[in-house]
């Protein structure tokens, strides 16, 4: 069982959280040229690491806040738990 | 090669059993290769085995982290089937199906391939329209697809919640009856055994850190025991290879994330089919020991880790006896996890890249195992001929960005959704 601590909310069981994939990628900005190239990175391409990957979960059952979560993907440990809008 | 017979079992019996031979080598890497499979795992065993035998090229080595057979391939819940609705999987499972069909005495050694039948339940009308739909499908590619009503489903697995007032009734199931299972590790044991004796060397323990790459062209590996030349390389390591990717520059449509699977105590036979649970994710069959052999959900977050975390099996396991109530009474044996390489369709790829000589197979998602010997002829064609043969050309590496995606399960880029 993961523990995330919910910056809002505090430390919580991982059932309360659902998982929202790599906080890394980026949308092609609003208004642009964007090729097709950038459009298949930003959909499908991932580096999706062993080790130190920075993720985006919900806090479903409980603030329903987006949150960014620093975890190992080989060992489980979390490093950082951020506000959505915040920078590492 | 000592061929493997009830005679030979009868000989090396009254010789105490001896004198049987290794099954395969460790040989000792040479300086240069034809081909390299990266991979040691039923796909990569599977790949060597075919370039040998179909294409006659048998200067291949084996680079496996490990040992071979360590990885999914005897971490999977052996299922093997055909019934998907998308041309691309269909042809191309099916044509795996005639493999499978016919391993055993191809391999010479038992598989143990048993085509008891798959059947996916349906919960309700909408679901019994789209198994119907996916039947017909799978009819006019050739796979034997046959819809049961309800009481057509009570007749083969009495044992399941019939009772009227359950959240999820069973309306009825797409059957599969060709469907079946195998014994995984002979499944690996097999082809390594007829690859090693065509020439192939397997080599384990033994790390790839890094390719040798000049002008847009492979010319070799690093690896834990060396350095090793070759004109062309395949990459099959499923989970591991966003890990490789990195090492080639290389961003892949795929993650890794990780899958649980668990056997009960053995009981006495009760289940003769696979059967699947149609209001989530969950499948069940009873192994030969008389295990209850269960699988369902990924753990949903990237993992690397090989194991799994109790909430996502807790979930899987709900779902199992509100399908089979008598798995409630039953004692865990065992529980373990794997690292899928989920694409972003949900479908494989087989293809070449934009590196010279270098070839990928990946994207497995859960059904890597079925997939083994059509993935392994498919893949040995591709690197052969330096081009995909037709059953693998839907699997293509550059589908995400021209849109031709096989989107079998309607998933979109979150297959780790379930």
């Amino acid at each position: 069982m993961l523990h995330i601590k919910c910056p809002h909310c505090g430390l919580r069981s991982q059932n309360e959280f659902s998982y929202g994939g790599d906080a890394t990628v980026k949308r092609p900005e609003l208004n642009k040229e964007v090729s097709d190239q950038d459009w298949d990175n930003f959909v499908y391409l991932r580096k999706s690491p062993r080790g130190k990957h920075l993720e985006l979960w919900q806090h479903i059952s409980g603030c329903r806040q987006w949150i960014k979560v620093e975890r190992d993907t080989l060992t489980h440990e979390i490093f950082k738990t951020l506000k959505a809008n915040e920078k590492v | 090669m000592q061929k493997y017979s009830v005679f030979s079992l009868i000989k090396n019996a009254f010789k105490g059993h001896k004198d049987w031979q290794l099954a395969w080598k460790d040989p000792t890497p040479k300086a240069e290769y034809d081909v390299i499979i990266i991979g040691g795992g039923g796909h990569g065993l599977a790949t060597a085995y075919y370039l040998a035998k179909e294409h006659s090229i048998t200067k291949v080595a084996i680079i496996e982290k490990g040992w071979i057979g360590g990885g999914n391939v005897g971490r999977n819940t052996t299922i093997i089937r055909s019934n998907y609705m998308h041309d691309e999987n269909g042809l191309f499972s099916e044509f795996g199906m005639n493999l499978w069909r016919n391993m055993s005495q191809d391999l010479n050694f038992n598989v143990m391939f048993s085509p008891r039948g798959i059947i996916n339940l349906a919960h309700s009308d909408a679901q019994m329209n789209t198994y119907s739909r996916r039947g017909n499908s799978m009819r006019l590619n050739g796979i034997d697809a046959v819809l049961l009503n309800r009481e057509e489903v009570r007749k083969i697995i009495p044992m399941a919640d019939f009772s009227e007032n359950v959240r999820f009734p069973i309306f009825g199931g797409l059957m599969q009856p060709s469907a079946g299972t195998a014994r995984h590790d002979a499944v690996a044991w097999g082809y390594a055994r007829q690859a090693d004796s065509m020439g192939v060397d397997i080599i384990q323990n033994c790390e790839v850190t890094g390719f040798d790459i000049s002008k847009g062209k492979i010319l070799g590996i690093r690896t834990s025991k060396g350095n090793i030349k070759a004109k062309k390389i395949g990459l099959c390591v499923a989970g591991s290879t966003n890990i490789l990717a990195e090492k080639l520059n290389m961003k892949l449509p795929i993650e890794t994330h990780l899958l649980q699977a668990c056997v009960s105590e053995p009981i006495k036979p009760i289940l003769d089919n696979v059967v699947t649970f149609g209001a989530g994710h969950f499948y069940c069959s009873q192994s030969d020991k008389g295990e209850m052999v269960m699988g369902g959900d990924l753990d949903g977050y990237n993992s690397y880790a090989q194991r799994g975390n109790l909430p996502t099996l807790q979930h899987v396991l709900t779902e199992g006896i509100a399908m089979f109530p008598f798995l409630s009474k039953l004692k865990m044996l065992r529980t373990w996890g794997g690292i899928m390489d989920m694409s972003m369709d949900g479908s494989p790829i087989i293809d070449k890249t934009h590196i010279k000589g270098l070839y990928l197979n990946c994207g497995w998602c859960y059904g890597g195992f079925k997939a083994t010997p059509a993935s392994g002829w498919t893949f040995a064609h591709t690197i052969a001929q330096d081009r995909p043969h037709e059953l693998n050309e839907g699997y293509s590496l550059n589908r995400f960005s021209t849109g031709h995606l096989i989107d079998e399960k309607g998933l979109g880029t979150k297959t780790w959704i379930s």
